[in-house]
């Protein structure tokens, strides 16, 4: 169990906040920390890693005291058991794909244990490139596997898929599930996207300026607001066909062009150029895998 | 017969003083690139002044400072035996402060330049503060090392005023090659000033160059 109580007064674009949260987070699980960007759910990852000092409270692993402000504990990032992926991945340039490994492998006789996360991480074949010529989804999944090496007891995800396209998105998120699961670890992901959010955890704490607004399972939470029966698309009419007795108008949503079709009357009311909410009911989508 | 004595002692004062500034820039460069001291920016502006004053002003206080009439180059003189006026030892003092910025600001640049994240994600992986400096900061600035080397080296072969406030011109001692030149002309002995200065400019063009080519082979390979 990971028990946490932070306050730490911090300077954003949107001017101060306060940052006070308290969070458990039991072992084993999946946590994601979800909010709009400003609300402090990087600093509460950079505090449990120990790279930002709150200013009162305490985090504590198991007994253990990462953080004790009253009894002046503030543990070195390097003392804590922990695995960080960083949005910018923070891949040693300098160093190979298996340099990148090896170099934090905690003593030297672990060169077995690399090969094998190297291995399961898909990257064996990539090992002796340089981290500047690997792709963005290639970067992410070694920046994974050099937080593994030291086998954390903590992982912490900054928006780790954050600039990723989404078929790439998906895959690593099935590989975070299974790495999560097969390593035992314990994970928090900082993360703004309703749909990674759901696939991959089972605890959500929602922030919002500094504060725990609320927390719960991802279906509790994201039930009344993202989650929703009705398909809604914000669109631009492009120009209104007569087709027989109906009218067929065409809508640019994105960079795709819908068809919609519609009456005399309210096609009377609609010109081209006009602003239009294309909305589907719940039981008319149909889903077909890809 | 062409006197070399001038130029081989312009390149050692420029190599002895690039060593110096190489081992006190590059943790001043590194404290000042991550510091958030309020001091700062006076920091700054002392190690950058160098950059506009005119050499003479920082020879003349030089000269004051160590002249063994004032209390510092007595204490200098009584206590480390050590004579800074019309010495190599002087030249060397004098370049290593004349120089300070421009092993300094391509450093701090470098260092500011790298993402904060390379040196936490270091962190957050058990590696120490030393350790991550040494084979993760370090290695990633080596564009940034090069052009403070280049630059330093060069701006100390090409310093005039400081050393001929402070050092004189005594052969063997401070007549470096700048200064020679400068020397040969009043003489009206154009043949040897051609010399130096030819020399100096092939030199230090050859230096450039090769320095130059390196850093492109370093940004190949890790970009």
């Amino acid at each position: 169990m990971f028990d946490i109580a932070v306050k730490k007064k911090l300077h954003s674009s949107q001017g101060d906040m306060l940052l006070d949260i308290s969070l458990s987070v039991p072992k084993g699980s999946f946590v994601s920390l979800y909010g709009k960007s400003g609300a402090g759910k990087t600093s509460l990852l950079k505090m449990l890693a120990g790279l930002v000092e709150p200013e009162a409270g305490h985090i504590r692993s198991s007994g253990e005291v990462w953080f004790d402000r009253a009894r002046r504990i503030n543990l070195a990032p390097q003392k804590r058991n922990i695995g960080f992926v960083f949005q910018d991945y923070a891949l040693f340039p300098n160093m190979t794909v298996r340099k990148n490994l090896a170099f934090v492998a905690p003593h030297k006789a672990a060169g077995h244990s690399i090969n094998e996360i190297l291995e399961s991480t898909g990257l064996l074949r990539l090992a002796d490139r340089y981290p500047g010529t690997l792709s963005g989804g290639q970067q992410q999944r070694v920046a994974l596997a050099r937080a593994l090496v030291r086998s954390p007891e903590l992982l912490l995800l900054d928006e780790p898929l954050s600039s990723l396209d989404h078929e790439m998105r998906v895959r690593l998120q099935d590989e975070l599930a299974r790495i999560h699961r097969n390593f035992g670890l314990t994970t928090i992901l900082v993360s703004h996207e309703p749909s990674e959010i759901y696939r991959l955890s089972d605890w959500v704490a929602e922030l919002h300026l500094g504060q725990l607004v609320r927390q719960g399972a991802p279906d509790e939470i994201f039930h009344h607001q993202e989650i929703t029966g009705k398909i809604q698309l914000v669109g631009e009419v492009l120009e209104i066909l007569p087709n027989d007795i109906v009218f067929i108008a065409k809508v640019i949503s994105g960079n795709r062009i819908l068809k919609v079709v519609v009456t005399g009357e309210e096609a009377a009311v609609l010109k081209a150029g006009d602003k239009v909410l294309v909305t589907s009911k719940a039981f008319n989508p149909v889903l077909v895998k890809i | 017969m062409n006197n070399w004595e001038p130029l081989l002692l312009s390149f050692r004062l420029s190599f002895i003083t690039t060593v110096i500034l190489l081992l006190i820039g590059v943790p001043l460069a590194y404290t000042m690139a991550y510091s958030r001291s309020r001091l700062k920016p006076v920091w700054e502006s002392l190690v950058s002044l160098p950059l506009v004053l005119p050499p003479s002003v920082l020879g003349f206080y030089l000269l004051l400072a160590f002249s063994p009439n004032n209390a510092f180059g007595r204490f200098l003189e009584q206590y480390l035996n050590l004579r800074l006026i019309f010495t190599f030892e002087g030249l060397v003092f004098a370049s290593v402060l004349y120089s300070l910025p421009f092993m300094v600001h391509p450093l701090q640049a470098g260092f500011q330049h790298l993402s904060p994240s390379l040196k936490e994600a270091s962190y957050t992986l058990g590696i120490s503060p030393l350790k991550t400096f040494l084979h993760v900061l370090l290695p990633n600035i080596k564009p940034a090392l090069l052009s403070g080397i280049v630059l330093t080296f060069a701006h100390t072969v090409g310093e005039f005023g400081v050393v001929l406030m402070i050092g004189g011109n005594i052969p063997g001692v401070s007549r470096v090659a700048s200064i020679a030149v400068y020397d040969e002309v009043e003489s009206m002995n154009y043949a040897a000033a051609n010399f130096y200065a030819l020399v100096l400019v092939g030199i230090s063009f050859a230096i450039l160059l090769a320095l130059y080519g390196l850093n492109r082979k370093f940004v190949h390979k890790i970009f």
